[in-house]
Order: C-alpha cells, then structure tokens, then sequence
C-alpha cells in the first residue's frame, strides 16, 4: 500500500474544496470542460457514495446508527473505494483527474463533529496527494444564505444534529458550517491548499484557476490540439456551462 | 475494571469522558477453524453459572456494515484497501455498539477475534503497518488475549471436516495459488507468520489448539478466572 505523498502517476490530480455554496462546483465543472477543449482525457470523480457502501451509509444515516468515529469511517471505506476504482487506475492511465471535495471534507466535517484530527489524517493516509488543492474561500454569511435560501429542510447528519449543538436544524448547521470553516482555514498551511477568493466573479475565478493549473500539465499526454477559441478564453461559452451547472448542482449536499 | 489504556490514539475520546468500565474484555484469537467457536461456546455457560454477565461480539455482525460487507464480498468489485475499512467500520460499530456498553454495564465481554485478526488479514494483502497501527489504535487494550496457536498442518483436517475451503479463507482475492488448496496454504501459512510477529508486542496468552477442546477450555478457565470480578 502506498501512502500519501508516496505516489507517482504519470496523471494529474486537481481537486476542488469548499463549504457548500461556495461555487467550487462551478469552477471545477468549468475547468473540466475546458481540459477537455485542450485536448486532455478527464476523468471527473464525484463525491457521492460508491455503489459497495452505499446502501449502508443510507441506511446509517435514515436510522441515526452513526456516531462520529463510525461516520468517519464508513465514508473512509467510499473514499477508499473512490481511490482503488476511479482515481489510481485513470492517474496510472496518464489521465487528468478531477474531484468534487476530496479528503480535506472529510478532515473539516469529521473533526467538527469531535474525531480526532491527528486520528482522522492517518486514516486517509492511502489516498493519493493531489497535484493542486483548490480551496474556495468564502465568507460563512453568503455561503449560508446560498445555501438556506430556498431549502426548508436540513438532513440529520448534514446539518450536525448529531452534535447537540442546538435543537434548531438552521441554527446547528450554521454552528456546524462555523467549525468547518474554521477546519478548512487551519488546513490551508497544513495541507498546501490554493487559497481562491469565491466572492470574485466566476469568470475571473476561472481564468485564475486555469492559469494555476496550466504549468502543471506540461508533458501530460493529449488526444488531439488545443480547439482555438478566437478571443481566448471564450467568455460566453463560459457563462452558459455556468448557467448550466448552477441549474444542475443546486441540490447540492455536504 | 478495564482500564482506559488504548494502542494508539484515544479517537473515540472514552478517556475525556472519563468512562468507567467495570467489564472485563477478553479475546480469543486464532486463525480459520481453529476451534475459537468451539471455546467461547465452552466458556460461556461456565462463566454465566457462575454468575457472570456475558455478552459476545464476532466480526460482521455490526448493525450498520455486517449486512453491507458480506454484500461486498459476493461480488467482485473489493478492492483491498476498501475491504480492510470496511472491516475496520464493522469493528469500531461493534466496539461502540456491542462492546463498550457491555464493559460500561459490567458484562464479561467475549469476542470472537479483535483487531489482531483484522490487521492480520490487512498486512497480508499489503496494508501499511503504520496505518494499521494507527486507524486501530482506538481500541481498547483487552484484559487478556489468548492466541489458539496452530500450524498449518493442523488447519486442513478441521477446515475439510467443517465448512470446506472458502473463497475468502483461502485468500483467493489475492491469487496465491492455483486452486482453493493452493491459495488456502500459501494465504493461511502468511496469516499465521502475521500474528507470530504480534504475540509479543500484544502479549498474547498463547494456547496449544492441538489438544483436546476439554484441556484447551480447562487452561482457559484457569487463566480467566483470576480476572473475573471477586474472582
């Protein structure tokens, strides 16, 4: 087994991480298609629950059975699963892999709840270390009124009640999104994330995100040249996948 | 009373809560077929006569993953660092679920297996030691850990008089061999180099499983009793 750190893979890993609402979706699913204009093989991993464990997580969290180390680990084993099927064998392949949160939502959520923080980074000692971590920052009041806003009703786990920071759904996951953030701000150092300013405007955010991402893929392997876009970046095609994906990724849950 | 003493880190954080545990942990270990059923199914009516609480825990049988993993282990999708955390998540339930309570109400807990079998397995399909050591270093250091010591020789005649070779038994995931015989030796022969390493530093009670289940059951009581509560 080979350790975090420890890997080396002729593809790249670029994953994205933030608070919910913080737009990181977005940047990702941007960066992604304009990988894919570059001619690159992208292979795009989801945080949702891999089919082996999902039924147990569903079935934890429907019947409230999750304390906190079981919560940690049970979501260690997906992300393991994630690992060994969806990241390793396309980074071996020389592909480019893209991920929607990654360990580092783990260590914030895990660590809010209680789980030892030394504990919980050696737990996911297997995972492979990206090539970037993005983090987007953004101020908790405008992440929760993107969030809250338009949803009636919060999940058990999701909003934390499992912590018995209050009995008020809305009032413990603003208490529990606290602890998150504050996680996330102590990783940053820790871990090497990219710190990216989530207030600024989405196309600004891309060509940043793009310009950072750029110098790491000298080398890696393409299918076919770059397709030329007369004016660069090609701001309105931007625009519309933005629209497009802020449809898709509303219903969007930690 | 089982003491707050744990192998690594303390993540469930039994120690800030201060927890009393008037229980007694004790574990058997052993390999595949080497009469630990046999054993505690000896040890329990005797300790219940004598007025014990017991209760008893044996892998994947947790509420939230027993069900879950023996799914995944029909199919063919497991990979090995996915099947060593579900185990450990079957584990760390069952710790939190069946074997704290238990200890807390000042039940004489008997598990069939602990960590050691669950790292046993893991270290021969490749985990890294120290990860293993860490990720269970949350468990609690038992009150005794008899070892049932065979050598290979000895677990064919039980496994074919029982059950027959096992997919999983013969460690055919990891294709060591070219059938269920093969596998079962070269997997079972790597099992049993795994938990000779741990015997000292986890300072295993090691029994001979050779002799008569009556004689193995007898040494075990001798040993038991003086941990037991006004034993």
């Amino acid at each position: 087994m080979q350790t975090y750190g420890s890997h080396h893979f002729p593809g790249k890993l670029f994953i994205v991480e933030g608070v919910d609402g913080s737009g990181k979706s977005t940047q990702i699913a941007l960066l992604r298609q304009w990988l894919i204009s570059e001619g690159y093989t992208v292979f795009f991993s989801e945080w949702n629950s891999s089919p082996l464990v999902k039924k147990a997580t569903s079935r934890g969290k429907k019947k409230q059975l999750l304390t906190p180390t079981t919560f940690s680990l049970i979501h260690a084993t997906d992300f393991a699963d994630r690992t060994e099927h969806d990241i390793i064998p396309p980074l071996k392949a020389g592909a480019i892999v893209l991920a929607d949160r990654y360990i580092y939502t783990a260590f914030a959520r895990d660590v809010a709840r209680g789980v030892d923080r030394q504990w919980v980074r050696e737990l996911y000692q297997f995972a492979v270390q990206p090539t970037l971590a993005f983090y987007y920052r953004v101020p908790l009041q405008v992440s929760l009124s993107r969030i809250l806003t338009g949803r009636a009703e919060l999940k058990y786990y999701e909003a934390g009640m499992d912590l018995g920071l209050s009995s008020d759904p809305h009032e413990s996951f603003r208490l529990f999104q606290q602890r998150i953030v504050d996680e996330y701000e102590a990783m940053v150092d820790e871990c090497g994330l990219t710190v990216m300013d989530a207030t600024l405007p989405i196309p600004d955010q891309q060509r940043q995100m793009r310009a950072l991402v750029r110098p790491h893929l000298r080398g890696v392997r393409r299918l076919h040249d770059p397709i030329q876009y007369t004016n660069g970046l090609d701001l309105a095609s931007v625009m519309e996948s933005v629209e497009n994906q802020l449809n898709r990724h509303s219903g969007e849950q930690l | 009373m089982t003491q707050l003493t744990f192998y690594g880190i303390d993540a469930i954080g039994l120690k800030a809560r201060n927890e009393l545990l008037p229980g007694r942990l004790i574990v058997i270990e052993g390999t595949d077929g080497v009469g630990r059923s046999t054993q505690l199914n000896l040890l329990r009516p005797w300790l219940e006569s004598s007025g014990y609480a017991v209760v008893d825990s044996e892998m994947t049988t947790s509420v939230l993953v027993g069900a879950g993993l023996k799914r995944a282990k029909e199919g063919n999708t497991l990979g090995s660092i996915t099947l060593n955390l579900f185990y450990c998540t079957d584990f760390v339930d069952r710790f939190e679920d069946q074997i704290l309570p238990a200890l807390r109400a000042g039940f004489i807990v008997l598990t069939d297996r602990y960590i050691y079998s669950l790292m046993a397995r893991a270290l021969v399909r490749g985990a890294d030691p120290a990860w293993l050591r860490s990720i269970y270093g949350l468990a609690l250091r038992p009150d005794a850990i008899f070892y049932l010591k065979v050598g290979i020789e000895d677990i064919i005649p039980r496994i074919l008089q029982g059950s027959g070779f096992d997919y999983w038994e013969s460690g055919m995931d990891l294709r060591l061999g070219n059938d269920l015989y093969e596998s079962f030796i070269n997997y079972q022969t790597l099992l049993l180099a795994e938990y000779e390493k741990m015997a000292a530093p986890y300072d295993f009670q090691v029994i001979d499983a050779t002799l008569p289940a009556e004689v193995i059951a007898e040494q075990l009581k001798r040993k038991i009793l003086p941990l037991l509560p006004h034993g």
